[in-house]
């Protein structure tokens, strides 16, 4: 166990892959890179019957777009141990396994599986996690990630991304579509659709709603949606434009942007559409706000000094404070889960790009290449960041780890993929 | 295969999926996944976690779509003819200044806003697509702001007019040359309910 998290705590990078590489994946990306020193981890196929998607495939699938795992060939081994009282340790030692992963999916009454795995470290001939899942069958995808994220956590001391999902604006034939897809591209699903634009998808905390602005009534109104019920609700429709909503860390209140009849200026709104309250008094655009982790800050964009940058006012109210003065135009400041550093789009000499700024430091470093590079997103455990690029005429998605070492692209994404936003990772 | 048939062959693959969603008649409510820890080390995680019912847990997800290409009567605002049925106003490049060959359509129509008390109007305004959706939705807003002022001068009440913004979300894509990005940066006049 301490030999795997230190091993992996000496790699030099992390890549954290999002998308799938099947062919029928609404969204695919290219793998490019990974560790030089990757756990080799082996996955014997769970005694599985039906035609159901097998869950060892989409669990090592997880685990090698990490980039921190090598999945070993199982084939060549004779035995297919489903419990670890089975295991012959000696068999997959040979094979240089590090670590083991066996498991079942068992049909019980009334439509239900009961799903069992268990990980075991190969040299301590030990067990380091075991669960049980009682689910629906439609729930077998996401229950494969879950079992991911166990592995990775348990092997890697951090936190997973595989059971958390995206969302983003796929604009096709004329309509736009906020959809929702799992981590690895797979279960792409319509939450709303509209002949005119939408933007700013922002999911609640807890994963359950996402926020948005639709311009279906000819202007930008923000719409809080339930994933579950597809009941929306008006969260924002005052006169001029209502935009750029950003939950608080505790989901009861958002940050937006609203016009009157005047210039962008940031409130702060319930949940359920009450209690407005202006937070920034300016004669610039002050837009694009979002929440420190401790939810006492708002950091948001304003062209109050000339050029736009990043400033703060406290979540109550008050003076603002400017934040970057490094390059000559910044804007889409976005929190690391853990508070430490800040995400943001900066024109580069007229391309404008991702970069990433140490709170304690102050230190920027631009992490993306593209000329067009829009809307980072982190993934919940703070480790990649998604965004949106333009290539061939067309939007897609693209990642980057958050060391800036490793890029990755997205290839045939098919439509204008636009305005991802990475979710919370589902319990 | 070239790219363009695959991409066909994916989104289809795509559309599919969303199609066989939107047939479902009734949403996907999934039972929460009853989770039970079996590993040795299984009292360190709280057992009320592992065991609540994961709210966010949404396999099923209700789609909702929109229609809002409205009726489009016969009225002086959409005769071809008319100079009402003009209403894109351009810009200069980072440029809020209304231009004087704009004069005649903006008086023509304050002059119906006048004449008609109920009607109202709403400005759009539009950037290129440099910069950060939300940052141009912001920069469309102070085109259209503009705009209004114009309007205020000819007698115009607030309560007559919206200023709102599509920021870049109308801009022709792919601009290469400058001519294509002046066609981006423009108010659009539109009527309420029309």
């Amino acid at each position: 166990m301490n030999i795997l998290r230190h091993a992996v705590a000496f790699m030099a990078f992390l890549v954290t892959s999002l998308l799938s590489t099947v062919s029928n994946a609404a969204l695919e990306i290219e793998i490019s890179g990974g560790s030089a020193q990757q756990v080799p981890i082996a996955i014997v196929p769970f005694a599985q019957t039906g035609s159901l998607a097998k869950i060892s495939d989409i669990v090592g699938a997880d685990l090698r777009r990490s980039g921190l795992f090598r999945v070993l060939e199982t084939g060549g081994v004779a035995s297919r141990p489903s419990d670890l009282s089975q295991v012959k340790y000696g068999e997959w030692a040979a094979l240089q396994a590090q670590a083991l992963v066996v498991g079942s999916v068992e049909p019980l009454p009334g439509n239900r599986l009961k799903v069992n795995f268990k990980l075991a470290d190969v040299l301590k001939q030990s067990q380091l996690a075991g669960l049980e899942y009682n689910i629906a069958p439609n729930q077998l995808r996401m229950t494969a990630h879950k079992i991911a994220d166990v592995i990775y956590q348990k092997l890697t001391g951090e936190a997973g991304i595989f059971a958390s999902r995206i969302a983003y604006i796929n604009k096709s034939k004329g309509r736009y579509a906020l959809q929702v897809a799992d981590a690895d591209g797979e279960n792409p699903q319509t939450v709303v659709s509209s002949s005119e634009p939408i933007i700013s998808p922002a999911w609640s905390p807890d994963g359950s709603k996402i926020a948005y602005v639709s311009f279906e009534k000819k202007k930008p109104i923000i719409f809080v949606q339930s994933l579950m019920t597809g009941q929306r609700l008006t969260l924002a429709n005052f006169k001029g434009n209502n935009s750029a909503p950003a939950w608080s860390p505790d989901g009861s209140k958002l940050a937006i942007v609203l016009t009157h009849a005047a210039n962008s200026q940031l409130y702060t709104i319930n949940a359920d559409g009450t209690g407005l309250k202006q937070l920034t008094k300016s004669s610039a655009i002050d837009t694009e706000p979002t929440w420190s982790p401790d939810a006492k800050w708002v950091y948001f964009s304003s062209d109050r000094g000339g050029r736009p940058q990043i400033y703060k006012v406290s979540s109550m109210g008050g003076e603002a404070q400017r934040v970057t003065f490094e390059g000559g135009y910044n804007l889409s400041p976005r929190f690391s889960p853990d508070g430490k550093s800040l995400a943001m789009i900066r024109n580069d000499g007229g391309k404008f790009r991702v970069a990433l700024q140490d709170m304690a430091s102050g230190q920027v470093q631009v992490l993306s290449e593209g000329g067009q590079d829009e809307s980072p997103s982190f993934a919940p455990n703070g480790r990649v960041l998604l965004y949106a690029t333009r290539t061939g005429g067309r939007g897609a998605l693209a990642a980057v780890s958050s060391d800036g070492r490793v890029k990755q692209r997205l290839s045939e994404s098919g439509g204008d993929v636009r305005e991802p936003a990475w979710g919370p990772l589902l319990n | 295969m070239n790219k363009g048939m695959m991409n066909k062959k994916l989104w289809g693959s795509l559309l599919l999926a969303v199609m066989l969603t939107a047939c479902k008649s009734t949403p996907m409510v999934d039972k929460p996944a009853a989770v039970e820890d079996k590993s040795p080390s299984a009292a360190a995680t709280k057992p009320a976690d592992a065991a609540s019912a994961p709210s966010a847990d949404t396999s099923g997800v209700k789609e909702v779509v929109i229609d809002s290409n409205a009726n489009a009567g016969n009225n002086p605002l959409k005769d071809p003819n008319n100079i009402l049925s003009k209403r894109n106003i351009y810009f200069d490049f980072d440029s809020d200044a209304v231009k004087a060959e704009y004069r005649p359509l903006i008086e023509a129509h304050a002059k119906y806003l006048l004449a008609n008390s109920n009607a109202k109007l709403i400005l759009q305004g539009n950037t290129d697509e440099r910069g950060t959706r939300e940052y141009n939705l912001s920069l469309g807003q102070r085109r259209s702001v503009s705009v209004k002022k114009s309007f205020n001068l000819l007698g115009v009440q607030d309560k007559q007019i919206e200023t709102v913004s599509f920021g870049e979300e109308k801009a022709s894509p792919n601009c290469v040359d400058e001519n294509c990005h002046q066609a981006n940066r423009r108010v659009d006049i539109a009527y309420e309910n029309e």
